[in-house]
Parts: C-alpha cells; structure tokens; sequence
C-alpha cells in the first residue's frame, strides 16, 4: 500500500501539456525543477550539517577539538577520541545492554502485537476481544511522565530496576501503535486463506505460524522497526528504571560528557557517533518500512 | 493511500470489516477456541500490571501527603489546591504550552514546504528524501548534545565575526531566547515524521485534478492554495494533533540542551513531575501528573473528534 505509494515516488508525471496548457516540448527532462532541486538540496544541509561536525569532530584531535572550530575538517586525523570514548563509556557493555533492550524490545513487541491482534481481529464479535483492542490502544492517551514516578517505584519493589524491567516497560509503550497497525493488517487478510488452512486440518497454533505470521512479515518489519528505534534511543525510560549505572544503555551513558568532561569534545563526538549509528544505518537498510510505519501508524491514530 | 484513510481501524469506533453476526441469526454463539485466550491473556495482563496499575496507584496517591516511602495520610484535595498557585508548576505548564505552539506552527510549515517539494518534480527525489528523514532516528538525547555544543560554540563564535552581538554569548545560557534554541532543535527532530504524513497526503491527491487546473489557466500559487491546501487539510490536522501531543512530553531534548536552565525558564512538565521523585515531592507530583493525563486525555479526544468530523466531511 504505502509502501509501494512511497517506493514508486510520487505522482505520475502528466504528459500532453506543460503547466499553463502550452504545448507539451515531449522531453521530460526538460521539466524537471532545477530551482526546486537546489532549494532543497541546500535545506538538506541543514541535516546534514550537524552530521558532518559530529563526524569531524569525533576524528580530531584534543588540541584541534577544543579550538572552537567545529566545521574545520580533521587535521591530523585521529581516532584517539574513539579510543578513549571507548573506554570511559565502558561501550562494550553499554552496547551490549542496549542491544540487550533493542532486540528484547522488539521481539517482544512483534510476538506480544501479533499474538494480541490475531486473536482480537478473528474473535471481533467477542466483547471481551472487542475491549482488549480499546483497552490496549488507550495506552496512546498516556503520556511515560504520568505513570513514570509509580512504575519507578513498583520496578524497584520486585526487581525489576534493571534492563529486563526497561524492555518489558518499552513493550507495553509499544503495544498501541503496534497492535494498531497490526489488527488493520490482519483485517485485509481474507478468511478463505484460513478455512482452507483449517479444511487441511491445521490447529488455530498450526494456522497462525504457518500461514498468519509469515503473512504479517511486512508488517511485523514495520513495527519491528519502529520498536528498534525507540528502544535503541530512548533516554528518559532506562535513565528513570534503571538504578544501578553500571547496567544503562549507550543514550544514558553520553552524560557522562556533560558532567564530568566537559572539554573532551573529541571524545564526547565519537561517543555520540558510535551511539548514533546503528540507527542511522538500520534507517538506511529499512527507510520503506519507516515511511510506510509514519504514514500508517498516524493516518490511523 | 486513501483507502488507509477511510478504513475504521477502530479508533472511531467502526466494526471491523467482518460483520458481526447478530444474535437472532445465530443463537447458539460459537465458543471462542480456548487458545485465543491465550493468545490476548499475556498481553492484556502484562499491560495492565505494567501501565493500568502504576497509573491507578499514581491517582491514589495524588490524595495523601506520601513522599515516596514511609507513611502517608489522605490529605483530600490539597495537592491539587496547592498546585495552582505553585508558580514553578504554573510557569512550567505556561512553558510546556507556549513550547508546544511555537513548535507545532514551525513544524508544520516547514514541513509541508518540504513536502511540496519533494512531491515536485525534482531531480534526486528519493536521495533527498531519504536524508530529511534521518533526524528521526536519532536519539533525541544525543542530537541535543550535539546542538548544545554548537550553540555553545559554533554560533557565538559566528555571533561575533558577522557583529551581531545577542549572539555573541549562548543562546542556551539567556532566559528569554533558551526557548527559541530548544523549538529549533525539536522541530529539526520532529520535522520527518510530519513531513512524511504530508507527502502521504499530497500523493493521494489524483493529479488530474492539477491537469484540469491547468487547463482553466491557474497558476502555481492558485494550485497549491486553492486546491492542495484543502486537499490535504485532513493531514494538517493529524499532524498539529500528533506533534503537540508529543511536545507536550518533551523530555530528552530539553534536558540535553538546557536542563531546564538557565534558573527554570525552560523546565517542562515532564520534567517537573520527575524532578518530583528526588525532591519528596512524590504526592505532589502525582497531583500533577494526574492533572497533565487528563489535559493528555483531552487533547486525544480532541483528535478523534476532529478526525470524525473531518472523515463526515469528506
């Protein structure tokens, strides 16, 4: 659907006549905006910019970082930065426990979701199915901050003051938008697909692995996506949860550069470079899936 | 795209696409397959222990002096009594709404420009595209610690080169304009994501619409006013519905930039609720953050509303 919209990129161009009725010039090329291109492409530095200066400035060294010089390329290029980065954020734990959130996250969110609105969209008739799906999606009108002093709380009082606490909090902050898309999904999926499933002899378990799952992958890609992308980068949930500081994810671990060296700016730039590129290159890997979970996930909402 | 649009998912309420049988066709209701239970149990549970039970607990608490642990009486309505006239509560739900506007009005403007363009005919469309979407998958917390040290450094420098001299010294660091920095640097994250609901919404636009505009002998300016802007009115108001729901939350950002500072001018309410936790606030706060669930709550109703009407409209 949006997916494919999005992917082919825009309307049609219309053939016959030029804006204005003037006679078509038959060359499409000849169409394109260049003024359009250039105004964009110089908006695009706006993103960009401050792409390049972390880039930059992570691979300089203290003497060149701290001379105020942000845009300036790298000279002598150095990756001491990376290295001491490396060590003061302990990164290999850090990393490790964010990846630890980001691939409980969202599995659990793709299995939980799945699970949830499967059984909501096949039973719809059902008030207590009916109420679920309205009950879960409510979870939209609460904003974290609301229940956050509570949950802090009630985490810290069964042990859950931990990554294992901030995965299974994430997930339930997911599961609005995730059942949502979910549900509208298994909706288009005609029922003959399942009787003839059931014709065959499958179990409703049997039908949901074999036929109902593998048919939400592009979906289950979607909402994966954007539970990656939230569990990966959220400050506010793990820095409230979790207690110990030796157990928080990468984001948390960047205010070290904030309170204690505050004059490292090589340092800081490579540490927020490494925190930052997983997302960057998972968006690169999987832009249809995020264009098409925006557009989705709001036309519905 | 349109189909997306009218499809009850059922927020508004609409049955699903498979019609529900009514009881006189069939008495004898099929009995759910037991496994569907536990299919919807876990979830269902999990959510509630999870999110329905802190929130429950939270209200409770909103009526008793409790700091957070010890012992604690019902005090009935005093928290909330107190907090109308608590003029750090006051002025930082004033901040949080003033915030939520000026950023609301700066997203979507850019937003659609950008749009607009990108539905164009443009050469390197999918490229172009493809980087204005990047702000929204970095971690709020990290982009504002980048932009921290460019307003630190990078603009006071170039404040005092080009001689203008209010931004020679941080923006951050000065109480009437910290705002200004933090609107620019949410709408840069926030811009993406609208700008994405934007393009959905002009490519469900036919464009044999555009083509008989040509043919009347409309102009540019006419097309996109007098038939895009209507066109995807529907989108606008999805996209300020969405963004000041979300501004209202704002967190990371503004404690990478600020921290509340300089003094409390830019502390949100997010973050007063929170700071609640090491203050022995905790009843207080709860107070508060019941009353922001409610505004929360309110705002939401306002969208369903606004969509119904709109989806009745159209």
């Amino acid at each position: 659907m949006a997916t494919q919209t999005l992917a082919a990129g825009g309307r049609t161009p219309t053939t016959g006549t030029t804006p204005g009725g003037r006679p078509a010039r038959g060359d499409r090329a000849a169409r394109v905006s260049w003024s359009g291109t250039v105004v964009l492409a110089l908006c695009a530095v706006t993103v960009l910019l401050p792409l390049y200066v972390t880039v930059s400035m992570a691979f300089k060294t203290q003497s060149q970082a701290v001379d105020g010089q942000a845009f300036s390329l790298p000279a002598p290029f150095s990756i001491d930065g990376f290295v001491q980065a490396w060590n003061l954020t302990d990164f290999p734990v850090g990393a490790g426990i964010s990846l630890f959130v980001t691939a409980g996250t969202v599995a659990a969110t793709i299995l939980l979701a799945a699970f949830a609105s499967y059984a909501i969209v096949r039973n719809w008739d059902r008030r207590l199915f009916r109420y679920s799906f309205y009950y879960l999606l409510a979870a939209m009108f609460i904003p974290f901050p609301v229940v956050a002093l509570p949950q802090i709380q009630l985490t810290g009082r069964v042990g859950l003051d931990n990554p294992v606490g901030v995965v299974l909090l994430a997930t339930m902050f997911q599961l609005s938008f995730s059942v949502l898309l979910f549900t509208a999904f298994l909706r288009s999926i005609p029922d003959e697909l399942e009787e003839s499933a059931r014709l065959d002899g499958a179990t409703t378990w049997q039908t949901f692995w074999r036929l109902i799952f593998p048919l939400l992958a592009p979906m289950s890609a979607t909402v994966g996506i954007f539970a990656f992308l939230y569990a990966w980068n959220d400050f506010m949930m793990p820095s409230l949860i979790i207690a110990d500081p030796a157990l928080q994810t990468l984001p948390v671990r960047q205010n070290l550069f904030q309170t204690q060296f505050s004059n490292n700016y090589h340092v800081a730039f490579a540490s927020y470079l490494m925190a930052m590129a997983p997302a960057i290159l998972a968006y690169l890997f999987t832009q249809r899936w995020v264009m098409a979970g925006v557009t989705q996930g709001a036309v519905k909402g | 795209m349109s189909a997306t649009v009218t499809t009850p998912a059922g927020t508004g309420g609409g049955p699903g696409t498979r019609p529900a049988p009514s009881a006189a066709h069939r008495p004898h209701r099929r009995r759910v397959e037991p496994i569907y239970y536990l299919f919807l149990l876990p979830t269902v549970v999990l959510f509630t222990l999870a999110i329905t039970v802190p929130g429950v607990v939270g209200i409770f608490f909103s009526f008793t002096d409790s700091i957070g642990i010890g012992d604690w009486s019902f005090v009935g309505l005093t928290n909330y009594i107190a907090m109308f006239s608590d003029p750090a509560v006051v002025q930082s739900y004033l901040f949080t709404f003033g915030f939520s506007v000026a950023t609301v009005v700066v997203v979507n403007v850019v937003a659609f420009l950008l749009a607009v363009g990108l539905t164009s005919r443009i050469r390197m469309r999918t490229a172009l595209r493809t980087v204005f979407v990047v702000p929204m998958v970095i971690s709020g917390i990290i982009i504002a610690y980048v932009f921290n040290f460019l307003f630190s450094n990078s603009l006071p420098a170039a404040g005092s080169a080009l001689g203008v001299p209010w931004l020679e010294t941080s923006l951050l660091a000065n109480p009437d304009l910290a705002w200004v920095a933090i609107v620019a640097v949410t709408a840069w994250q926030a811009v993406p994501g609208t700008m994405l609901i934007y393009i959905a919404g002009l490519l469900s636009v036919p464009s044999d619409v555009y083509e008989a505009a040509d043919l009347d002998g409309a102009s540019k300016v006419q097309q996109l006013l007098r038939i895009t802007v209507p066109l995807v009115a529907g989108y606008v108001v999805i996209n300020v519905i969405l963004g000041f729901k979300g501004f209202l939350n704002a967190y990371d950002i503004i404690v990478g930039l600020t921290n509340g500072g300089p003094g409390t001018a830019t502390r949100s309410v997010a973050m007063t609720i929170i700071a609640g936790f090491n203050g022995g606030d905790y009843a207080y706060q709860m107070a508060n953050a019941t009353i922001f669930f409610v505004v929360a709550v309110l705002i939401s109703l306002l969208q369903l509303s606004l969509m119904r009407n709109n989806r009745k409209a159209s």
